[in-house]
């Protein structure tokens, strides 16, 4: 034990008292402790200053991506583009130039519009995307066709930029996205009323795109939907049955202590080096498909693991041992004993810390870009094999992007992400305060 | 297909179950006190002989037949197509592959493609319908056995309990094969670097550009593989990122223990505990969208010039998300040092800070030096923070305005291509993650073992 050294001071001079001496230094020592209070309380504001700015900074990025801009074209759904020879056949319809249609709308809009420079300007104001939801309003109702309608068709991401005030209209027209005649129009339908801001739906129900005002998260929240399931499923039994070896039945010997410093030292292994594993052992060596949310939830379960057993273990010893005694004195197997009574005693703990595991591994993204799950996927994966992408690196691939639109979205999607993994964890916090026992 | 034949599998289980607890109470003639063990027993007895051996031929079955298909196939190919080099041969079998799942092919399919391609389904619908045969026999006999042994002497509590025992040692070994499993999968992968590049370039050499040439002739084909840059550079950022955390952490965690109102340090703990939690991308977001462009600024106001990714940036953003590993180990180790050493200190008239800085600080420091090497091995192991905020130039400079890379983001940018897999390219990541793996563990163990020896101290 260390030796408490004595309070400062000289050692006493003979003609001094004691109270003297003390009280001569007694205004620098208070002085001294007044500081060193202060110093804990602006580090711990520093730190908690961190925490709010990041989330300000975020939530301020982020929530504009949640609306999206519409404009009002009139479209008239003409019978001569769409379905020249009358049969309504469902191929001719697939095929048919629904742009056309959206073209002609702009034009009604702004007649004055001339030129093919001009043309093409105008027409850039409404996204590509438009002439899909044309095609799909047609297969739903074939007796548009013919008809008018005054649709509100997805604005370009420029446009959307532009609206939202992230454009710096002073700026010269060539370092600027958006052309001077471009603002003029989109001015003339502000006042109008023929642009608006609505919910972006397209954002939960779009995978990929390389277009900004067609690119969702759906995609990025499915991947990460089975890859985490993939990774409960392994990783929750697994834990478990390792917890509760090590705890109630293992022998107290070499091989158990070799277990032990094994978790503990996979803990504390940087999660890239789990991805080298995983790309060497799963796709190197077993053949499996690379990008598939299969292989990505055995690395991330490899990883949850240690997490998992550390608090399996440490929910299992709460459980006080006259349990255990009473239940083997009532002529129980060791097996019933644990699976009739401890286990079930330590089950919230359990789950609780396998949450934390599982919100753990939602946020990971550096072991994923090993096995490929960084590539460029459009489509929304179906299924355990198909090649997708999870949330934090659907992140990580749009704060690559230099268009203003997809800062905003990939700050949306860190909002989501945040979103589920407060809510994993305050179920954690929840299973926690309802069913902890104190013994 | 393969996921109704286990849907299948598990129903025969569930029935095998209610056969064997029925069969049970039969032998028993209705009492059970006749029985060795409890009917239940009997039941999962049935169950695991009904599922456990079907289980496992269907896993080892469905793990080979896709190699076995594609051999039989490429055995069938006309003789000019089975000749051509392994690469070759492996792209023609990926044409395969999506010709029979009706994707693209990248080029028009020839007739002896076409007809492989048919061999291939008829070869797997022969397979899938030949392990449905398989696994259902197996796992009726498996039931019809049972039926058989069980009887009021069979003791299948104890064989029960021995499957269920094994699973436990079994899943208890996986933490041991994920080791093992990482230390051959770097090891093995940087022997075969260190054949093409000697070890002590690597260890020692000053210069580090990975590019390997396309061909033997081009400037500088070479590559150079000395990783003192990739070294020097994530010692810069973890480094810069410990003045940042160390002092904020280890003053939160004092300023928590020691004055904080109960009611505060409720509140405070978790909040400060809330960066543990954020997700590293996000933080790397907000170093590369956010502080990188304002320490830019700022820099040019003082007329310094900043690069754009800038060490600063990486290791500032990186202390913010380590000020908690340190806040919480230290806060730990300081409610460790037993209430009495603080008592005797303000009992001989110390103030509050004389006693943290005399006497609970050198009462904790071993701890507190652990709860730090702690945190510095996981800022080395740090990835997307650097990758995204720092920079990729290997960049031999202790000057943190600069940029500079890591091992972490060189692992990254190394394997995130597309090229073949023996290249020392992507083998130079490899032995790159056995340093970090090595390096890491080094701490790792030493932190653990200071953090031990010192809990132990006071127990």
């Amino acid at each position: 034990m260390n030796k408490p050294t004595p309070a400062a001071g000289a050692p006493a001079p003979l003609n001094r008292d004691i109270k003297t001496i003390v009280n001569a230094g007694l205004k620098r020592r208070h002085a001294a402790e007044r500081h060193f209070r202060w110093y804990g309380l602006i580090a711990i504001s520093l730190g908690l200053a961190f925490v709010v700015l990041m989330f300000a900074n975020i939530i301020g990025k982020g929530y504009p991506a949640f609306w999206q801009t519409y404009i009002q074209v009139p479209i008239q759904f003409d019978a001569a583009v769409l379905d020249p020879d009358g049969k309504r056949d469902p191929q001719t319809l697939a095929n048919a130039d629904y742009a056309a249609l959206v073209r002609a709308g702009m034009r009604q809009l702004f007649p004055n519009a001339q030129g093919r420079l001009e043309l093409r300007a105008l027409y850039g104001l409404v996204s590509s995307d438009a002439a899909h939801e044309l095609h799909r309003r047609v297969l739903q109702t074939p007796a548009l066709i013919g008809a008018e309608q005054e649709l509100w068709l997805l604005a370009s991401a420029n446009v959307d930029t532009l609206v939202k005030g992230n454009i710096d209209r002073a700026l010269d027209e060539s370092e600027r996205p958006i052309k001077d005649n471009q603002i003029e129009w989109v001015n003339k339908l502000q006042a109008a009323g023929k642009i608006e801001k609505q919910f972006n739906a397209i954002l939960f129900s779009n995978g990929d795109s390389r277009e900004p005002e067609q690119a969702g998260i759906r995609g990025a929240l499915m991947g990460s939907f089975y890859t985490l399931l993939v990774t409960f499923l392994l990783s929750f039994p697994i834990g478990a049955a390792t917890a509760v070896y090590l705890e109630e039945f293992a022998p107290k010997n070499r091989w158990t202590d070799l277990i032990e410093v094994n978790i503990n030292n996979l803990a504390a292994v940087p999660s890239i080096v789990f991805g080298l594993l995983g790309l060497a052992v799963f796709i190197n060596f077993f053949g499996l498909p690379r990008s598939a949310p299969l292989v990505g939830g055995l690395v991330l379960s490899l990883m949850t693991l240690p997490v998992i057993i550390i608090a399996g273990r440490a929910a299992l010893t709460s459980v006080p041992p006259s349990i255990r005694e009473a239940a083997l004195g009532m002529g129980a197997s060791k097996l019933q004993m644990v699976g009739h009574h401890v286990l079930p005693l330590a089950m919230p703990g359990m789950l609780t810390g396998s949450i934390i595991g599982m919100a753990r591994a939602l946020g990971e993204s550096a072991p994923l870009l090993m096995i490929g799950m960084v590539a460029f996927i459009v489509d929304v994966p179906k299924s355990f094999m198909d090649p997708s992408t999870v949330l934090p690196v659907q992140i990580y691939l749009w704060s690559d992007l230099p268009e203003r639109a997809f800062v905003e979205r990939t700050s949306a999607a860190i909002m989501v992400l945040l979103a589920f993994m407060i809510l994993m964890n305050g179920l954690a916090i929840l299973l926690r305060k309802r069913f902890e026992r104190r013994w | 297909m393969q996921s109704f034949l286990l849907l299948a599998l598990i129903l025969l289980s569930i029935g095998g179950y209610t056969l064997g607890r029925k069969r049970a109470v039969a032998v028993a003639g209705g009492h059970i006190r006749n029985l060795h063990s409890l009917p239940s027993f009997y039941g999962s007895y049935a169950a695991l002989w009904c599922g456990l051996p079907a289980l496992i031929v269907f896993a080892v079955w469905a793990t080979l037949q896709p190699g076995i298909i594609i051999d039989l196939v490429v055995a069938g190919l006309p003789p000019e197509l089975r000749d051509l080099p392994p690469d070759r041969l492996n792209l023609l079998v990926n044409d395969l592959k999506n010709l029979v799942s009706g994707n693209i092919v990248s080029s028009t399919p020839d007739p002896a493609m076409l007809a492989a391609a048919d061999r291939y389904r008829n070869l797997q619908v022969i397979g899938n319908a030949s392990l449905w045969v398989v696994v259902m026999t197996l796992a009726i006999a498996g039931v019809a056995y049972a039926w058989r042994a069980i009887s009021p002497t069979l003791r299948a509590r104890n064989r029960v309990e021995r499957v269920v025992d094994l699973f436990l040692i079994a899943s208890s070994t996986v933490a041991i094969f994920t080791t093992v499993g990482i230390v051959l999968s770097v090891v093995f992968e940087s022997i075969l670097f260190f054949r093409q590049v000697p070890i002590t370039e690597f260890l020692f050499g000053l210069q580090w550009s990975p590019q390997t040439a396309l061909r033997a002739d081009q400037v500088g084909s070479s590559g150079a593989f000395g990783s003192v840059p990739l070294f020097a550079g994530t010692l810069l950022i973890s480094g810069i990122a410990m003045v940042v955390a160390v002092p904020i952490g280890l003053m939160s965690a004092l300023f928590l223990s020691e004055y904080a109102t109960p009611k505060f340090r409720a509140v405070a703990k978790p909040a400060l505990e809330i960066l543990a939690g954020i997700p590293t991308v996000v933080y790397g977001f907000f170093a590369a969208l956010t502080v990188a462009p304002l320490i830019r600024e700022i820099g040019a106001a003082m007329g310094l010039h900043v690069a754009s990714e800038s060490a600063l940036a990486a290791g500032l953003v990186m202390g913010i998300m380590i000020i908690p590993f340190v806040s919480s180990l230290s806060d730990d180790v300081i409610n460790a040092v037993p209430q009495s050493m603080r008592d005797g200190s303000y009992a001989l008239g110390a103030t509050k800070s004389e006693t943290i800085q005399r006497v609970l600080l050198p009462a904790a420091l071993p701890g507190i030096v652990g709860s730090i090497l702690l945190a510095v091995s996981r800022a080395i192991g740090e990835t997307m923070i650097v990758v995204m905020a720092a920079g990729l130039s290997a960049n031999l400079t202790a000057n943190p305005l600069e940029a500079v890379t890591t091992v972490t983001v060189q692992i990254v940018t190394l394997l995130t291509g597309d090229q073949e897999f023996d290249s020392p390219k992507t083998l130079a990541a490899f032995a790159l993650g056995l340093m970090l793996f090595v390096v890491t563990l080094i701490l790792n163990i030493i932190a653990l073992h200071v953090v031990r020896k010192y809990r132990e101290q006071y127990e």
